[in-house]
């Protein structure tokens, strides 16, 4: 009389939730409606806070590198200092914190009151896939917005590095430039920083994702699911960073 | 009152259902039929497994044994496109309404129908009216479902319930939580509907009063078995002083007041002593 397989469903389906997502993206292609909401929630609306730290991130840089710079009378690479660290390291990552905090956070909390409030499984009822429609959309959101973020931050935090270093301690602005665009490459430095960004920003909306579909449906799961969403996304961010960093700048 | 053939009209037949959670069982060898077109009433105390009878008849749970049948289909076999093509035939309303927040009443109620159909926008529109106005809320199409007070997300729900003009509808617990009016109009709706649009209907509740208005006949469930079945008049005549109890609401009788302990005046005093 007992079938194996259904038992084995409700145990398989939070396993193998990435692929089940990701066998959900062709769907969205179809729907683009879709993903432009959620580009909008996930990215445009991460943009203020990106903007904002890239130009404080990038102001800091400025000062900090001239300092230590200028003591060995090397202050314009001050421009190559800047960009080389927000490009490589504090773009992909930073912004990537940052929107685990701000939009994975978000995800989680949405999807787990989701869950909470019935509205996944009237979705089922209704004979609509809550992973095609409310879940696919979104990591695919966050997959496109994440090197774009990184991007505005690294640009943004490269022109705050010019305000600092040449509007406040009088590097030449030519210099600046023209050390960056001299030694930062584009393969070595700038599509490895958006590799960076690409696999942080697959990581971050995943387990944002999962943890609001797999939170237990009471107003303390969800808070649960949130706080290991910002956790988990932290450690994994950090993590595959080295990792990352290590196969990529290894053998320069 | 075991039933092993399915009623000639029955639209679901449930057979030797038996369902666990962890180590408590649910349902044990229970078997009923919902009658096509009527009305049918699955009644019972708080956790005795009503809602859980809901998701299993519409497949979101899988039962350990026994076959649940709905318009000849045995929903726990079927795949996954087929059991979602069902329930495109069914609808459902959940206690909460479950209608999507981020969404207008309107777009909830043309959910379904964007969803499943290619309906041009202008058809979407007459339909999801037509739904509304059947729940007296065509007014309220430009609210949105935090603005919505209890009974008018239920029946927003409803009418998102019957976008799709579905061959039945399960209830769960429609009455739980309402003010009288709201209670009154949901039993007027339920029961108008079912005769208008040729539903069958399965209500699960606890609330007598205002399932015994409508139902054609009522399953009384505790302790995962069917402990009677028939029409309102029935129960309420019924000689079970445990069916008395349930359908009068009386403090104590079979069902005791007290929860299992041990004796009431061993654990005031201190152990052992007894003056």
């Amino acid at each position: 009389m007992r079938r194996p397989g259904p038992a084995l469903l409700s145990w398989v389906e939070p396993r193998f939730f990435l692929l089940l997502t990701l066998s959900g993206l062709f769907s969205v292609v179809l729907r683009p409606r879709l993903l432009l909401n959620q580009l909008y929630s996930v990215g445009v609306l991460s943009f203020l806070i990106i903007f904002i730290s890239g130009l404080f991130v990038g102001m800091v840089l400025g000062l900090q590198g001239y300092y230590i710079l200028s003591d060995f009378g090397a202050e314009e690479t001050l421009g190559l200092m800047v960009a080389a660290s927000l490009v490589r390291e504090l773009g992909p990552v930073v912004s990537a914190l940052l929107f685990a905090g701000r939009a994975g956070s978000a995800l989680t909390a949405e999807i787990g009151l989701m869950k909470a409030t019935e509205q996944l499984s009237g979705m089922e009822m209704m004979a609509v896939d809550p992973i095609k429609r409310i879940i696919a959309p979104r990591l695919l959101a966050g997959l496109l917005s994440m090197p774009l973020l990184a991007g505005v931050f690294s640009t943004i935090g490269i022109i705050g590095g010019l305000l600092v270093g040449s509007g406040m301690l009088g590097v030449d602005d030519g210099a600046y430039w023209a050390q960056m665009q001299a030694k930062l490459d584009f393969y070595d430095d700038i599509v490895n920083g958006f590799i960076k960004s690409v696999v942080f920003g697959f990581v971050a909306s995943w387990i944002a994702l999962f943890e609001g579909y797999d939170a237990i449906p009471t107003s303390e799961g969800v808070s649960r699911a949130t706080t290991r969403t910002v956790v988990n996304s932290a450690f994994s961010i950090l993590g595959l960073d080295f990792i990352l960093t290590a196969l990529m700048f290894g053998d320069s | 009152m075991e039933q092993t053939a399915p009623g000639d009209n029955a639209l679901i037949s449930v057979r030797q259902l038996s369902f666990s959670r962890g180590n408590k069982k649910i349902f044990n060898n229970v078997s009923l039929d919902i009658e096509r077109g009527k009305i049918t009433a699955i009644m019972g105390p708080s956790g005795t497994g009503k809602t859980t009878l809901l998701k299993l008849i519409a497949g979101q749970l899988y039962p350990d044994s026994g076959v649940i049948t709905v318009d000849g289909l045995n929903v726990h076999q079927l795949r996954r496109a087929e059991l979602y093509n069902l329930r495109k035939r069914m609808g459902m309303l959940f206690q909460s309404g479950a209608l999507l927040t981020d969404m207008s009443v309107y777009d909830n109620v043309a959910f379904p129908l964007r969803e499943h159909t290619h309906l041009p926008e202008s058809m979407i529109r007459t339909l999801v009216l037509m739904k509304l106005e059947a729940v007296g809320l065509r007014g309220a199409r430009h609210l949105m479902p935090n603005e919505l007070s209890g009974g008018m997300a239920r029946r927003i729900a409803l009418a998102r319930a019957i976008a799709l003009d579905p061959m039945m509808i399960l209830y769960d617990e429609p009455f739980t939580g309402q003010d009288p009016i709201s209670m009154g109009v949901l039993v007027h709706l339920i029961k108008a509907l079912n005769s208008t649009l040729g539903l069958t209907s399965i209500i699960v509740s606890h609330d007598v009063h205002e399932t015994s208005l409508i139902a054609d006949t009522i399953y009384v469930i505790s302790e995962g078995r069917i402990v009677d079945h028939g029409t309102p008049e029935a129960m309420r005549q019924s000689s079970s002083p445990w069916i008395q109890q349930f359908m009068t609401g009386a403090a104590d009788g079979p069902v005791p007041f007290h929860y299992p302990a041990k004796d009431y005046l061993d654990d005031l005093l201190p152990t052992g002593k007894r003056y």
